[in-house]
């Protein structure tokens, strides 16, 4: 037994261990410890008493409820196969085509995630609305409810699509396409034998991040959804309706079988994908075919024209005085009343997405490469698997609660972050931690196993390889995270509306707050605000990715 | 090399003082800086429902003749307010509620989260504005009630003029098919109070309110889970009328839109705006005087320029409403609301939507 012990740990490294130990401690107390605080509700009645499973046998005896459940599967399906289609074309459009204005289509394909999703719901009635342009037109479509709803999901989830396909799409093996050319496979026998093959991962990765931001969104249902009722609307009923925090923890439980469904099927595609990549990989030349770049041309010009039209009608309704009542021209709605937060609010979101991305970026990292390089200890790594997976699925009322029924007990050693800006850096690195866990994952991934072995076998220590060898080379990814991290923080909105405190108001929540008060212009003129930052913030990025890659190259040289 | 290494040792500090000061700001502003304690002085936190630019008006008000308290507001929609509340029963952060409905009110003060407090010039508050207690939990000081904002432009395009629209039954008007919008009852509270009100006003013991919203159902387009947002949507021309409250078509019409307000003339459906003190173990002094200036008469001629209901009675009348305004409001029998609650929200989702 002792032996075996010993055995077991001469083949650990100790400091992994602990630092690996200090990763899932985080986690635990960031999101575990918060949930449980919440979701334990779901196994009390109201007055707190342990009362099993009735709840959810409440639950599922109410048709009302229960229709829910058919009607947010029903638009998560929806969402995720046009957005995957569109998602994988547009990528594709963007990588193996030789088609004109790449990097303007890529920037274009970004609009949706820099603005909140209400306000893909309000640029949708300023187009479809009863009074909305195209309406007028005489193109008449049912926007409120599951039409509207998918539409403004379809909005909210493509850009994520693209991002996931457009990274995989860039990685391609030049040789492998050369091969069956010399072979003279058909067009189309290729795409299903190689290209399909090659995305495989990534596409069961889109499928399920797609279904599930459209499974919990929150934003968009609120403004467009009408009477059509889904899990995350009555989510809100349970809590900020009825009270009903019991019923709303079991409905917060039903909002992570996505989650933990995509983390089961990861679980078996992660084995088949292993060693896709290879150091010997060459790059890909594209043929010339001009029937397929018409095609990809036109496809890419339709979607950026969407994308042009809702912020085109954002402007509309930010510019003129009263929509359509009274279309003159005018600024007075970028005065925004300082009740709800004003101008300041702006200056504050920005500095709480600052140090978001910041703690974001370096704890996201950290985690994945603890998660991806770790030697043996599979258990533990695969709890940290599953940890970085549930937040996708967490809408922030959940998390806004959680935090206050945690956070807030005097008891609570870290109870003096309440009410301070650190619980709403907190709760976003919570919300969007599952996508930049993703992105890492997959910058690690390429980076080859040997580097370990060899320090390994060196024993240099892994901190070291860490900061001079895995963070360098995965310098764009980072990057990415950061920017990421930047932009959901910008315009996120619900879990924050349970934790902000009164002297620290951000832009997003004063969006939701002008939108609930009927000043739908300055909602509009707020977004383009944002909007304006987080395209100025994306260029900043791809300065310094040229700046790198311009290094890179001269030390190559 | 040597650069590389060199380059990459500098990111690692430039990173470790970053975090580093992010941390020496956030442990910064948690620290609560020791400010005098006084009736007159200090910093309170106060929860409201009541409408953004309303209360900066009212707080200039407050802080013309308090200069030393500093009051923080946290402001958001009724429900959004109360479930905030509820969380942070286990260490309030709020001092005082300001402006929330009566029913989250009873809600509270079921939990026992709510200190009585009789504040001053209670004896001008109408018995119907406050709770039953000797030493009320809470005191009301408006009241906000069932209003169709009706957009003029629209309605005329369904060859309907304004005085078609006069009472419940008239929503039921066939041109109106598809053009009422309405909050749900389960998500928002003037939908609840609405509801409960037809049901009131229709027989209670009799099926004949039911018999209406199914009636009605055919006319709505949807329901919404905001109680001000079928205004909005009335004002942008998204629906012809919108079943909503008072106020809400009130800042739409200040707003220069083509929309009426009328109130149905069966009497409307009403709740309160009320405040209440905060059960915690340090109850700060400033808390009591800010309760005290919610209910003077300066805060209630302030209240009145939007509200036409205030609760002392008296107050200036508004268009659309003949005589007394607070006869505009139907006779509500709250114990009966509260206790039908659950039963009423079940039948509603099983027969309407």
């Amino acid at each position: 037994m002792i032996e075996r012990m010993k055995q077991w740990i001469s083949r650990i490294n100790i400091g992994q261990l602990i630092v690996l130990c200090f990763m899932l401690a985080m986690m635990v107390m960031i999101m575990v410890l918060p949930l449980f605080s919440l979701f334990a509700r779901a196994f009390q009645s109201n007055a707190e008493e342990f009362v099993g499973l009735e709840n959810y046998q409440a639950y599922f005896r109410t048709p009302a409820l229960f229709r829910s459940i058919w009607n947010t599967i029903d638009i998560s399906l929806v969402t995720a196969f046009f957005s995957t289609v569109f998602g994988f074309l547009y990528a594709y459009a963007l990588t193996r085509t030789r088609i004109r204005f790449k990097t303007f289509f890529r920037y274009v394909a970004l609009i949706p995630i820099f603005i909140p999703t209400v306000v893909h719901a309000l640029g949708l009635i300023y187009l479809f609305g009863r009074q909305g342009v195209i309406t007028r037109m005489g193109f008449e479509i049912e926007l409120y409810g599951r039409i509207g709803l998918i539409l403004s999901q379809v909005i909210y989830t493509f850009p994520q699509a693209f991002l996931m396909f457009f990274v995989t799409l860039e990685y391609a093996d030049g040789r492998l396409y050369e091969a069956v050319e010399a072979m003279g496979v058909k067009p189309l026998t290729r795409f299903i034998k190689i290209t399909l093959p090659e995305v495989k991962f990534t596409l069961i990765n889109v499928i399920f991040v797609c279904f599930t931001l459209a499974f919990t969104d929150f934003g968009a249902p609120m403004v467009i959804g009408g009477s059509f009722n889904v899990l995350a609307t009555d989510l809100h009923t349970q809590i900020a309706g009825l009270f009903n925090f019991s019923m709303g923890a079991v409905i917060g439980t039903l909002l992570l079988t996505p989650a933990i469904m995509a983390f089961i099927v990861n679980r078996i595609t992660n084995v088949a994908n292993m060693g896709a990549m290879s150091a010997k990989s060459t790059k890909l030349i594209i043929k010339k075919s001009r029937g397929r770049d018409v095609f990809f041309f036109i496809l890419c010009s339709v979607i950026a024209f969407c994308f042009f039209a809702l912020i085109g009608a954002l402007a509309l309704g930010a510019f003129t005085t009263l929509y359509p009542f009274n279309m003159t021209l005018t600024l007075d709605n970028f005065r925004f009343n300082p009740a709800q937060g004003g101008i300041g609010s702006f200056f504050n979101s920005i500095t709480m997405s600052l140090i978001t991305a910041a703690v974001g970026t370096v704890f996201v990292f950290a985690y994945s490469y603890m998660m991806e390089k770790t030697n043996g200890l599979t258990a533990l790594t695969k709890i940290g698997k599953l940890f970085s997976i549930l937040p996708m699925a967490l809408p922030g009322m959940v998390i806004g609660i959680s935090f206050i029924l945690f956070f807030n007990t005097p008891t609570n050693p870290l109870n003096f972050l309440f009410g301070t800006i650190g619980i709403l850096v907190m709760a976003n690195v919570l919300s969007f931690f599952s996508v930049p866990f993703l992105t890492a994952t997959g910058a690690l991934k390429k980076l080859d196993k040997e580097f370990e072995s060899v320090s390994d076998s060196m024993s240099i220590p892994r901190w070291k390889l860490f900061y001079r060898v895995s963070v360098p080379l995965s310098f764009p990814a980072i990057l990415e995270i950061f920017m990421y991290y930047f932009v959901s923080s910008m315009v996120t909105i619900s879990a924050l509306v349970f934790l902000y405190n009164p002297t620290f108001r951000v832009a997003s929540i004063s969006i939701a707050h002008m939108q609930a008060a009927g000043d739908i212009a300055q909602a509009a003129a707020m977004s383009l605000l944002i909007l304006v930052v987080n395209v100025a913030v994306r260029l900043l990025y791809e300065l310094a990715m040229i700046f790198i890659k311009y290094k890179t190259k001269r030390r190559e040289s | 090399m040597i650069h590389a290494e060199r380059y990459w040792k500098i990111q690692l500090a430039s990173l470790v003082i970053f975090v580093g000061m992010t941390m020496f700001v956030l442990s910064g502003c948690s620290g609560n800086s020791n400010q005098e304690v006084s009736p007159t002085s200090g910093t309170i936190t106060v929860y409201t429902a009541i409408e953004s630019e309303l209360v900066t008006q009212f707080l200039e008000a407050f802080n013309a003749r308090y200069p030393d308290i500093n009051v923080n507001v946290v402001r958001d929609s009724t429900g959004v307010i109360t479930a905030r509340l509820i969380a942070e029963a286990n260490n309030p952060q709020a001092d005082l509620v300001w402006g929330t409905a009566a029913s989250s009110m009873m809600v509270l003060e079921g939990m026992g989260m709510l200190e009585p407090y009789a504040p001053e010039g209670l004896e001008h508050i109408l018995p119907m504005f406050r709770s039953e207690q000797e030493t009320p939990t809470w005191v009301g000081n408006v009241a906000w009630e069932t209003a169709f904002i009706v957009n003029t432009v629209e309605l005329a395009r369904l060859g309907l003029s304004i005085d078609d629209i006069r009472c419940y039954e008239d929503l039921l008007r066939p041109e109106l098919t598809g053009h009422v919008v309405m909050p749900a009852p389960a998500s928002s509270g003037t939908g609840f109070l609405t509801v409960t009100a037809i049901l009131q006003l229709f027989g209670r013991d009799t099926d004949a309110g039911w018999e209406f919203f199914d009636r009605l159902n055919n006319n709505i387009s949807q329901f919404t889970h905001s109680g001000s947002a079928p205004a909005t949507m009335a004002a942008t021309g998204e629906t012809v009328i919108g079943v909503s409250f008072g106020y809400a078509g009130i800042t739409q019409q200040r707003r220069g839109v083509p929309v009426e307000i009328i109130w149905p003339a069966m009497g409307s459906g009403w709740d309160m705006e009320a405040n209440a003190l905060m059960a915690k173990d340090n109850i700060h002094p400033a808390a009591r005087t800010f309760l005290d200036w919610a209910i003077s008469d300066e805060a209630m001629a302030l209240y009145n320029e939007s509200f036409p209901i205030i609760a002392t009675g008296g107050g200036n009348n508004m268009d659309g409403y003949i005589g007394n305004p607070v006869d505009q409001l139907i006779e509500n029998d709250f114990v009966w609301i509260a206790e039908n609650r659950e039963a009423i929200l079940a039948r509603w989702a099983r027969e309407i939507n």
